[in-house]
Order: C-alpha cells, then structure tokens, then sequence
C-alpha cells in the first residue's frame, strides 16, 4: 500500500477489527445519531453519565475503517472523564485532525495514532464523526438537564 | 444524428487526452470516475484557449469585429450542443448545470404553476439535483412529491408508475440513465404515459447525452436537462433543451442582462427563446468548449461511443463477478444499461475501497452519489462506483479489478 501507511498502520486496523465499545447500553444517559453527508455513513452514539463523569460508552453503525476505529479509540479515551474534560479532549482530537495542535497521547490514548489522517483532508470527516457525536451528546444531556431545571 | 461509425481505436483516441498520460503515486492514471466528470480533449482545451487569446470581448452586445466573433463563437458552441440532440436551437438555453436547468424549470413554470394537492412525480433513482428543487417548489406551493419505486433489479417499477400517475400528476421528473444504477429508463414511454394525463416531463439527462445517440424531440419530453462536463466539456455549463411552447408560456428564471426586450421604469418585457433564459454575460469560454466537446462527440460517433461502453461495461460486469462476496447494484446486461457499476464488499468499506486502489492510480468513486433516497432502498450507506467512459480500456478495467483484490487483502 506503499504510501498509506499513515492511514492504514496496526493499531488502527486492530480498532477496526477489534472495536471497543460496539453495541448498546441498557438505558444510556444519553444517545445521538450522527452521519457523515460525503459518504452516507450513520452512526448510533451512547453514553451513560453518572455525577458529570463519563461512565460508559457505546456505539452502533456503519462506517470505514478510519471512522469505525477512530470511534473504538474515542470511547477509550473518553470513559472516566468529567464533561468538561471530555469536550476538551474532542476540542483537542479536532484541532489535531485540522493540523493546527500536536497530539498528546496522554489525552488521546491510541488515538494518537491517527494523527496522520490530517494529511488526508477527505478522510479527517470520517476520523472526527464518532468525536463528533461524543460533543453533541454531552452538550444535548446538558440542554436536556437546563431544561429539566 | 450520428451515423454509423467506425469502433473506437482507443489506444489513438487517448493521446487526444493529455491527463490520460499522468501517473498517480507512480502507477499511470486509470481514471474510472467519468459518471462523476470527464476528462478533456485537447479540441475542447485549444478551443477555450483560442477564444480567451484570440477573440475574448463580451457577446450579444459590441458592434465591433472582436465582439462578433466572440457572439459567432458562443451561439456556435450552442448549434453544435443543438445538432447533437436533434433539437432546434431556439430550444436550448445554456445554463450553469444540470442542477441549474433543473431550478430553472423548477422555479420559473413550477412555483408559478403548482397548487396545494398538486402531484409531482420523480423516480427513487434520481440523482438529488432532480428531487431537492422539486421539494423546494412543494414546500411554496402545496404540491406533494412522490416518488416512482425501484424494482429489485434495479429497474423502475412501471406498474406503480402507472398507478401513481393521475390526474392531480402535474410534473413527472426522471433520469435517463441513472449514476448509481445504470438503468436505461424508458423516456418516450414515461412522456407518452404522463402526457396521456396532461402531466409535464422533465428527463435528466446527465449520464445518457455524454455516451449514446439522444435525440430530444422524439423522445417528446417537455424539458431534457444535462451537463457539459461529463460530455468532454468544461464545468460550469449545462443544457436546458424545452419544448418551444412550453418554454415560451413561461416567465424567466433569472432577471438582469441579455434576457430582455425592452426595460423601462414601469416594467420589462422579454427577449426572443433562447435568451430569455440567460440573464447576464454568459459563461462564454464555457459554451464554446461545450461546442468543441459536442463536436468532437460527433465525430467520433455516439453510435461507436455506445458499442465502446457496451463491451466495456460487459467485461466490467464479468470481471466484478468473478470477486468473492461482492454485490453488484442494477442490471446485468451490458446491453441495456450505462457504463456506471456500482458496487459493496462485505468487508470493505466504500471509502477504504477508493482510498486503497488510489494508491494503484485507479479512481473510482465512493459515496452515496447524491442518491440518497436510492441508496436507503438498496439498503446500504454507500457503494463504490466503477465508470467508463470512451477512453477506457478493457486492460483499465482489468487493473481495477486486480487493485480491488489487493485493497481486500490488506484490510484482511
């Protein structure tokens, strides 16, 4: 594959076939849909939150290798954080995707290891979508909570 | 009308084509993407070139030689894209687009004509340029779109078409060849069925004028839309051919310059078909490339593109089902369908597909092929495309097939 060793390297094939956190949770906290318009992918995001932390993590879809991975490595890297830190966290991955921060793996975990997606602009879509989903869930349970309030 | 040609010599016909020289991360270029858009004939590069070197002034308006050249070279372009499709050229407007011929119809007899309850037909395997405007009349006016189902193979279910169709059926909307399928739909008949109720038919034409003899007034439709560059032609025109009635029972889309008679503080009044329909300075380089790529078609042949893609599309098909688990979308004779085959792997994702044969210089397309609605009854987010086009070669298509496998293997 010569070039694309960036895009195709062990860990993150080892994501794909491997996912964590694939499937449902039983009665998540909350859940979001989110789908990439460029390719049709649709994904089913879940998250239990329990006193502002992150518990658990879920998902269902379809996607490519890079999303389906990049999603495995986010519900990694988010359990055990509070919102604010999880939201960080999805800021941070965003920027590296866009090239404008280095990644830190403290915060990243495996997906550090997508740093070089950012040289594939038609491809950074798909490694944002599951990060995506993450902020749009955490910033739905909160409009939720205001709501309820 | 093409008549007979002789086949395609396509190993002389590429060298017409500088891009097709290329090599793409170190492997030549086999550009298989030509349902998405064409590549360029240096006939269609020298005759943009010459206008913007030789005779570039504005059209339809200076009195002097530059300006007459120009207007000569920009209403040739038009004859040229008239000849080719058998229509008078008073019918053809030149537009941005399909997408633009489309909203033209859309916004300037649709939105004016439609009424609440009012029905307008389009077909499951439209392309989204042939479904949105249409929603976008409905939400002004009332009018409800439905929509014409796909048969499992891939065909349009002409038995619901006929049920669909009644008297409250205003417009019907459908695509000559589909992008995603392939399918060649039954126009005439579609038209004879849908004029029989007193309904106006529009037909897409974007993947059939580039790669068979069209010929638009036997057809019978009352607008056939279509693009110039999937048809050797540079982006940012399209093609507007309309029944002469039709068209002038019609208001203009687009005010402004070129598209009046006379303008005065109390109001205006219109200029002669076509020009009404152009408001402002034209995309004129644009019309004229159009014209060198309609010509250039021509003396090829639309018959001997047709024989060309036929056999291509046959040893594609072959090829493509020779592959472990793959399922290939629409019909399965070459003989009646276009050249674009789309198609899913159990175990690789459409983008990693694309994404992987780059890397062998192979380009196809991965997506949902602005079908969506297409895509939801096929029952997947997305397919692969393979399309051909007359610069294409057999031993192309057999590299496609070979980097497929290699993509497979290495996401194993």
């Amino acid at each position: 594959m010569g070039g694309l060793d960036d895009l195709y390297q062990d860990l993150i094939l080892d994501h794909y076939r491997r996912k964590r956190g694939e499937g449902s949770l039983d009665s998540p906290t909350v859940a979001v849909d989110q789908n990439n318009p460029l390719c049709g992918d649709e994904i089913h995001l879940e998250l239990n939150i329990v006193d502002g932390v992150v518990t658990e993590i879920a998902h269902t879809g379809e996607g490519c290798s890079i999303s389906q991975a990049s999603m495995s490595m986010m519900s990694e890297a988010l359990v055990g954080k509070s919102l604010d830190e999880a939201l960080e966290v999805v800021e941070h991955f965003r920027m590296v995707m866009h090239g404008s921060e280095q990644g830190d793996e403290d915060r990243l975990g495996d997906a550090i290891a997508l740093e070089g997606v950012a040289k594939y602009p038609v491809r950074v879509k798909c490694a944002l979508l599951g990060w995506m989903a993450a902020k749009d869930a955490i910033q739905t349970y909160r409009r939720e909570g205001e709501e309820v309030a | 009308m093409s008549t007979a040609a002789a086949p395609i010599d396509v190993t002389a016909l590429r060298a017409d084509f500088p891009i097709l020289s290329r090599t793409v991360h170190g492997a030549p270029l086999v550009y298989l993407d030509s349902a998405a858009t064409s590549q360029k004939p240096v006939a269609v590069l020298d005759a943009m070139d010459a206008y913007y070197r030789e005779t570039n002034a504005n059209v339809h308006r200076g009195v002097y030689e530059l300006a007459a050249e120009a207007t000569a070279r920009y209403e040739g372009g038009r004859d040229a894209v008239a000849r080719m499709v058998g229509a008078p050229r008073e019918s053809v407007v030149l537009t941005k687009n399909a997408s633009e011929a489309i909203n033209l119809v859309a916004w300037a007899w649709g939105i004016r004509t439609l009424k609440a309850g009012d029905e307008i037909l389009v077909t499951e395997m439209e392309h989204h340029s042939n479904i949105v405007p249409w929603q976008i009349v409905a939400g002004i006016t009332g009018a409800v779109v439905r929509f014409v189902p796909v048969t499992p193979g891939g065909e349009l279910d002409m038995d619901a078409f006929a049920a669909l169709l009644t008297e409250r059926t205003r417009m019907v909307g459908v695509v000559h060849v589909s992008n995603v399928l392939g399918t060649i739909n039954p126009v005439a008949e579609i038209t004879r069925m849908a004029h029989a109720v007193g309904a106006l038919v529009l037909v897409d034409g974007s993947q059939s004028v580039p790669h068979m003899p069209v010929d638009v007034p036997s057809i019978g439709c009352d607008f056939f839309a279509f693009t110039g560059h999937k048809m050797l032609g540079p982006t940012g025109i399209g093609v507007l051919v309309g029944r002469r009635e039709v068209l002038e029972s019609m208001e203009p889309f687009l005010g402004g310059g070129e598209m009046i008679s006379n303008v005065t503080q109390q109001g205006s009044t219109w200029a002669d078909l076509p020009w009404k329909f152009e408001a402002g300075t034209p995309p004129i380089a644009e019309a004229i490339g159009l014209g060198a790529a309609a010509d250039y078609l021509t003396a090829v042949g639309l018959d001997a593109v047709r024989a060309h893609e036929v056999e291509l599309t046959a040893h594609m098909l072959d090829a493509l089902a020779q592959v472990d688990g793959i399922t290939i979308f629409g019909p399965r004779d070459a003989a009646v369908r276009g050249g674009a085959v789309s198609f899913s792997l159990p175990d690789l994702h459409p983008h990693d597909i694309a994404q992987l044969i780059d890397q062998e210089g192979v380009c196809v397309r991965a997506g949902h092929h602005c079908a969506k609605p297409l895509m939801r009854v096929l029952g997947v987010g997305a397919t692969a495309r393979a399309s051909t086009y007359l610069y294409n070669s057999a031993e192309e298509i057999d590299v496609f097939v070979r980097a497929l496998g290699n993509a497979r293997l290495a996401l194993k």
